[in-house]
C-alpha cells in the first residue's frame, strides 16, 4: 500500500527539467538578485540605449519601470524615452514601451522582425539570454560577418560589439554517438578588444538580463511578498482547523 | 391544500415553500458517511473547491480577456500587468487547471483501490468519467485562449487527430476549427465552449455525481456496506453525520491543499514549464511551427500512447480506448470484494503496474520522441492496457481475504 502511495505522490512532483541544446557555447548560469535594483537600473539604461531602437517591450509602461526600479520620472524621461508618438511628440511616460521602427522596415533591413522583448526572459530563459548576448563571434561566411554560439545564424547584428569587442571561436572536434565527427565551440579568443574588459562586459550583460527578467514579470516581487503572507495566514488557519477537527472527532471511535 | 409541518420563524416560512432544511439534512447533517475515511477521501471535496476557484477566477478573467486572434495574447499580458491583481487571478486559474487534474487523478485512483466503482456505484463512476471527459475538453479549449505558440500548435495537433477518422476525418476537423487552420474562428468558438457550454455540462454532471453518491451512500477503505448494520433508528452503526464530522475534517484538507496550491501560485506559477509552457510566452504564429510540441502535463499519458503506435489511425484508436476502457471498469472488474485491503496479490501488482505505466507515459509524453523513449512508451502502453485485461482475467476467480462485517 505504501508503495502505491509513494508512486501516486510522485504525480504531484513533476520532474523539473528544461533541456538546453547540447552544442551551444557559452553555457554559463546566471544568478539574479531580485533586490538588486541598481543592476536592473543599469540594465534599463543599456536596454534603452542599445536594444530599443529595434526591439519593443510593448506590454510594459515607462512609468511602471521607473516606479518599480526606483527611477524618478524626470530621469526616466531624459534617459529611457527616445521615441515619439504618432504626432511626433515625445512618448508620454505612462505609455507602453513601443518603438518607432515599423515591422515592414525591419523586415527589409534584417530579414526578420525583431521580436518584442517583454516576455523573452520567460520564453527563452535567463541563462539562454546571458549566454546568447556573450556568444557573438566573427564569421566571414555570414552577411553581417557575425554569428552566435547559442543561436546559430542569427539575424541580429552584434549591437554590443563596441563594448565587448570582436571574438573568434576556438573549436574542438568531437565524435557523437553515431560516429560522426563535428566541430564544437569550446572557447573564444579576443581579436579586437572593445571598450570594456571581459568581466565588465559580463557584468553589463548580467544587468541587462536582470532587467529583462524584471520586464517579463514586473510583479514578481509583489507575488512573492503576497505569497508569504498568504501562506503564513494559512498555517495559522491550519492550526485552528486541526484543533477544531480534533474537538469534533473526540467522540468518534 | 394540506399544511406542511414546518418549524417556526423565517426558516419555517422558507421550509414551507422550499425544502431547505430537508435538503440540508439529506445531504449534510443526516447524510451518514462511514467513520473510517482516510487520506484518499479528501479529494472529492477538494475537486469541488478547485471547481469553485476556476469558476470565480474565470468570471474575472472573462471581464478583461479579448477572444480575438489579434488581441488575445495582448489582453492576457494586459491582465498580468495592468489589471489590479490580474496576475493573481490568472495564476490562480492556470494553476487551478493543473490542480484540478492532480486532484481528479487522485480521486479516481481512490475509486480504483477501494472498488468504489463496483456495484451498486456504477452510475457514480460513469457520471465521474463524464466529468473527467468534460474536464479534458474544458482544459483543452481553455489552453487555446492565451493564444501563445503552444496554445496554437497544441490545438492544431490535437484537432488534426480527428482527421485520422476514415471518410469523415477532413470534414470533421474543418467543422471543429471553422477554418482550414486554427484561426480567429476557432478561438471564438473555443471561448464560447470554454466559458459557457462546457461549464454548464460540468456543473450538471457534478450535481448528478453527488446525488447518485448520496442515494447509494459512500464506499470506504474497507469496502464494507455500512447500511447493512443499522441501529434501532435506522442509522448505520458505522456511519457519522457528514456535517459536522466530515465538514470540519474536509476544512483541514482544504487548508493543506491551499498551502500547497499557494506555494505554486505565488512561488513557481509556471512550475518549471509544466503548468505554463515556456513557448507559450511567444504569440501564436501560423507560419512558425515550434521544434517540439508537447501538450500540458495532464494530457501527456494519453499523448504518449498515441505516439507509441506507428499508425496514426490506430494510435488515435488506442488513445481514445485508453479512456473508453475506464468507463467500462465496473464491468471489467468481475470481483466481489471491493477494497485492495482484502484483494489478491495479483490485484495489488496490477495496480502498481498501472501507476508505474501511467506516470511513465506522462513523463515520456512531455519529451520529444527517440528510439529508447518509443520503446519504453510501448512497454508502458502495454502496462496500461494490461491492467484492464489482467483485472478482467484475475477478478473471475480471485482468491481474496475475508471481508469484515463492520468497518475497522
Amino acid at each position: 500500500m505504501n508503495k502505491i502511495l509513494i508512486l501516486a505522490i510522485g504525480l504531484l512532483l513533476p520532474v523539473i527539467c528544461w533541456g538546453e541544446g547540447g552544442d551551444t557555447f557559452p553555457h554559463d548560469k546566471i544568478h539574479i538578485d531580485w533586490n538588486d535594483k541598481a543592476a536592473m537600473q543599469r540594465g534599463a539604461r543599456t536596454f534603452a540605449n542599445y536594444c530599443m531602437s529595434c526591439h519593443s517591450a510593448k506590454y510594459s509602461r515607462f512609468d511602471r519601470v521607473g516606479k518599480d526600479l526606483g527611477i524618478p520620472d524626470k530621469l526616466v524621461r531624459d534617459n529611457l524615452i527616445f521615441t515619439t508618438d504618432a504626432n511626433g511628440d515625445k512618448t508620454k511616460i505612462g505609455q507602453l514601451m513601443k518603438i518607432t521602427m515599423t515591422p515592414e522596415y525591419s523586415k527589409d533591413a534584417f530579414g526578420v522582425v525583431p521580436p518584442d522583448l517583454s516576455l523573452v526572459a520567460r520564453s527563452r530563459g535567463v541563462d539562454w539570454l546571458y549566454n546568447y548576448l556573450r556568444g557573438f563571434y566573427v564569421d566571414e561566411s555570414r552577411d553581417l560577418g557575425i554569428n552566435n554560439g547559442v543561436f546559430a545564424n542569427v539575424g541580429m547584428p552584434h549591437v554590443l560589439v563596441g563594448l565587448q569587442g570582436l571574438q573568434r571561436p576556438k573549436y574542438k572536434t568531437v565524435t557523437d554517438s553515431e560516429g560522426n565527427d563535428h566541430e564544437v565551440i569550446v572557447g573564444f579568443e579576443m581579436l579586437e578588444p572593445g571598450s570594456m574588459t571581459p568581466s565588465e562586459y559580463d557584468q553589463t550583460v548580467h544587468d541587462l538580463v536582470a532587467y529583462l527578467d524584471y520586464l517579463a514579470e514586473p510583479y514578481k516581487q509583489t507575488r512573492k511578498n503576497v505569497g508569504t503572507g498568504v501562506i503564513i495566514f494559512l498555517l495559522v488557519f491550519l492550526i485552528l482547523a486541526y484543533f477544531l477537527k480534533k474537538e469534533y472527532w473526540k467522540d468518534v471511535h | 391544500m394540506s399544511e406542511k409541518q414546518t418549524g417556526p420563524g423565517f426558516l419555517g416560512w422558507i421550509d414551507a415553500r422550499f425544502p431547505l432544511t430537508k435538503m440540508f439534512e439529506e445531504h449534510l447533517s443526516k447524510y451518514y458517511a462511514p467513520r473510517n475515511f482516510n487520506f484518499w477521501y479528501f479529494f472529492g471535496s477538494l475537486a469541488l473547491v478547485v471547481l469553485v476557484i476556476q469558476i470565480v477566477t474565470g468570471i474575472f478573467l472573462t471581464m478583461h480577456y479579448k477572444p480575438d486572434g489579434e488581441m488575445a495574447f495582448d489582453s492576457v499580458e494586459y491582465i498580468m500587468r495592468d489589471v489590479d491583481w490580474g496576475w493573481l487571478i490568472r495564476y490562480l486559474h492556470s494553476t487551478g487547471a493543473s490542480a484540478f487534474f492532480i486532484v481528479v487523478y487522485l480521486h479516481m485512483f481512490r475509486a480504483l483501490i477501494y472498488g468504489s466503482y463496483q456495484k451498486p456505484r456504477e452510475l457514480i463512476w460513469l457520471f465521474g468519467m463524464f466529468i473527467f471527459l468534460a474536464l479534458m475538453a474544458e482544459a483543452f479549449m481553455g489552453y487555446l485562449l492565451p493564444w501563445g505558440q503552444m496554445s496554437y500548435w497544441g490545438a492544431q495537433v490535437i484537432i488534426s487527430l480527428f482527421g485520422a477518422i476514415p471518410w469523415v476525418g477532413d470534414s470533421l476537423t474543418l467543422w471543429i476549427r471553422g477554418d482550414f487552420v486554427v484561426s480567429d474562428a476557432t478561438l471564438n468558438r473555443f471561448f464560447a465552449l470554454h466559458v459557457v457550454a462546457v461549464p454548464l455540462v460540468l456543473l450538471m454532471l457534478v450535481v448528478m455525481h453527488v446525488i447518485a453518491l448520496h442515494e447509494v451512500g459512500s464506499n470506504n477503505p474497507d469496502g464494507v456496506e455500512i447500511k447493512k448494520n443499522k441501529d434501532a433508528n435506522g442509522i448505520p452503526l458505522d456511519g457519522i453525520p457528514f456535517h459536522p464530522y466530515y465538514t470540519v475534517k474536509d476544512i483541514l484538507g482544504v487548508v493543506v491543499f491551499l498551502i500547497l496550491f499557494s506555494a505554486v501560485v505565488f512561488f513557481m506559477p509556471d512550475m518549471g514549464g509544466y503548468f505554463l509552457e515556456h513557448a507559450n510566452f511567444v504569440p501564436a504564429d501560423q507560419l512558425k511551427t515550434p521544434p517540439h510540441i508537447a501538450p500540458v502535463w495532464y494530457f501527456t499519458p494519453f499523448y504518449a500512447i498515441l505516439r507509441a503506435i506507428p499508425n496514426k489511425l490506430f494510435g488515435v484508436i488506442a488513445m481514445f480506448s485508453s479512456i473508453a476502457l475506464l468507463f467500462l471498469l465496473p464491468w471489467i472488474d468481475r470481483g466481489k470484494v471491493k477494497s485492495v485491503r482484502y484483494r489478491s496479490l495479483g490485484f495489488k501488482m496490477l495496480l502498481v503496474m498501472l501507476v508505474i505505466s501511467f506516470i511513465g507515459l506522462g513523463y515520456l509524453g512531455a519529451l520529444p520522441v527517440d528510439d529508447t523513449r518509443k520503446f519504453f512508451a510501448r512497454v508502458f502502453s502495454i502496462g496500461y492496457f494490461g491492467f484492464f485485461l489482467g483485472l478482467w482475467w484475475i477478478s473471475k476467480n480471485e482468491t481474496t481475504k475475508p471481508v469484515p462485517e463492520r468497518v475497522r
